[in-house]
């Protein structure tokens, strides 16, 4: 996928785009309908994403994440934008790629691929309570407090799910250093 | 600018994931902007977040993709990537227009002011300013609550607080704080989800009078 996104960068490869457009505008799609849009506009939302991972193609930095990750960095910082109309803050960390890296340790041995692989074992290992508080935050953009009072939950017992689940995807990179 | 009060695991997921209420939100963007420690952590979540995307069952498009160069944006390589003013930290530069000495402050009780950041989304944002020798107004956590120090600094149960830092306390935790007699005022960017329960007997009345 990373070598896909090189040559719209550097050729504006049409065809390379189209591969990219296949693989994740129907993925953007279905996230922007978990996050409330009808399905028109999750459609137009998904063709903006896509036209925007045209447009900042050059912008992306391999060791900074895999473009599975970009992609979910310009969705959610779109659906936010547009179905939220509240945080153009949160762009933020997406603008980051820019900047030279000061804060990824090189680590030229281990592929993102291989993270990315990693993120996804880690993932899909969760326990259920664990995995079901990370899906409601990341696919359905809810809150703490929203979590806690959809799954009727104490605040606390929420947040504190979230930390082990993140602890967990944690070590599943450390271990790669 | 060594920066020792982070942002909670949990509240990094939340921001990293988008579902963060925007004033918490505004308080995290600007905290990580100031903080390479947390800007790997929200790296990472957001790999987290690659990775659950990638699982969707994907939905159809009932456009096809571009066939043509010419249905594609030309403007190419667009970033909107905000700098910040002084001590105003690039996510909320353009909600403080010229900067930490041109605030209008609003005064709330001897020696604290405030000034109310406008704001489209979830809860409330504000900049607290507090004098030396005085306490921030004490306030149980009516929801979550995020305050990140711009200039000064405070003290309270937890440690010291400088430029930077931010307190990301449980809503169980009551805390006191004071900024240093002798120190210089502390400015603060506070988000809170819901309004404060303020029980200082000053700003309760003043709860009442202005529906703080």
């Amino acid at each position: 996928m990373a070598d896909l996104l090189r040559r719209v960068a550097e050729q504006a490869d049409l065809a390379a785009f189209r591969e990219l457009y296949q693989t994740y505008g129907p993925r953007v799609k279905a996230y922007m309908m978990r996050q409330g849009a009808d399905a028109a506009t999750a459609e137009d939302l998904a063709q903006e994403t896509l036209f925007t991972v045209w447009r900042r193609a050059s912008l992306y930095a391999e060791d900074k994440g895999s473009v599975a990750t970009w992609i979910f960095a310009i969705a959610r910082n779109m659906r936010i934008d547009r179905l939220r109309r509240e945080v153009p803050w949160q762009e933020l960390p997406e603008g980051r790629l820019e900047q030279p890296s000061d804060e990824t340790p090189p680590d030229e041995a281990v592929s993102e691929k291989e993270r990315q692989g990693r993120v996804r074992a880690a993932l899909a290992e969760l326990p259920p309570e664990q995995h079901e508080v990370v899906a409601l935050s990341y696919i359905d953009g809810l809150s703490h407090g929203e979590i806690a009072a959809r799954l009727g939950l104490p605040l606390g017992t929420v947040k504190s799910r979230m930390r082990i689940a993140y602890q967990r995807i944690r070590a599943g990179l450390e271990d790669l250093k | 600018m060594t920066i020792t009060h982070h942002l909670d695991d949990a509240t990094l997921m939340s921001f990293a994931a988008g579902a963060l209420p925007a004033a918490l939100a505004a308080v995290a963007a600007a905290h990580t902007d100031m903080c390479p420690r947390c800007r790997r952590e929200v790296a990472a979540l957001e790999r987290l977040g690659g990775a659950v995307m990638a699982d969707l069952s994907p939905v159809a498009l009932e456009r096809s993709e571009p066939a043509q160069a010419a249905a594609l944006p030309a403007d190419r390589r667009e970033l909107s990537l905000r700098t910040g003013n002084g001590e105003v930290p690039g996510p909320i530069a353009p909600l403080v227009g010229g900067g930490l000495d041109a605030v209008a402050w609003r005064w709330l009780g001897p020696g604290v002011w405030d000034h109310p950041l406008p704001l489209t989304g979830a809860g409330k944002l504000r900049l607290l300013k507090v004098a030396p020798g005085h306490g921030i107004p004490e306030h149980g956590h009516g929801g979550a609550e995020l305050t990140l120090v711009l200039r000064g600094s405070f003290n309270d149960e937890t440690g010291r607080y400088a430029r930077g830092d931010v307190a990301d306390l449980d809503e169980t935790v009551e805390h006191q704080p004071v900024v240093p007699p002798g120190a210089s005022d502390c400015i603060c960017l506070i988000a809170s989800e819901t309004r404060e329960r303020f029980h200082g007997l000053i700003t309760r009345q003043w709860q009442r009078v202005r529906r703080f």
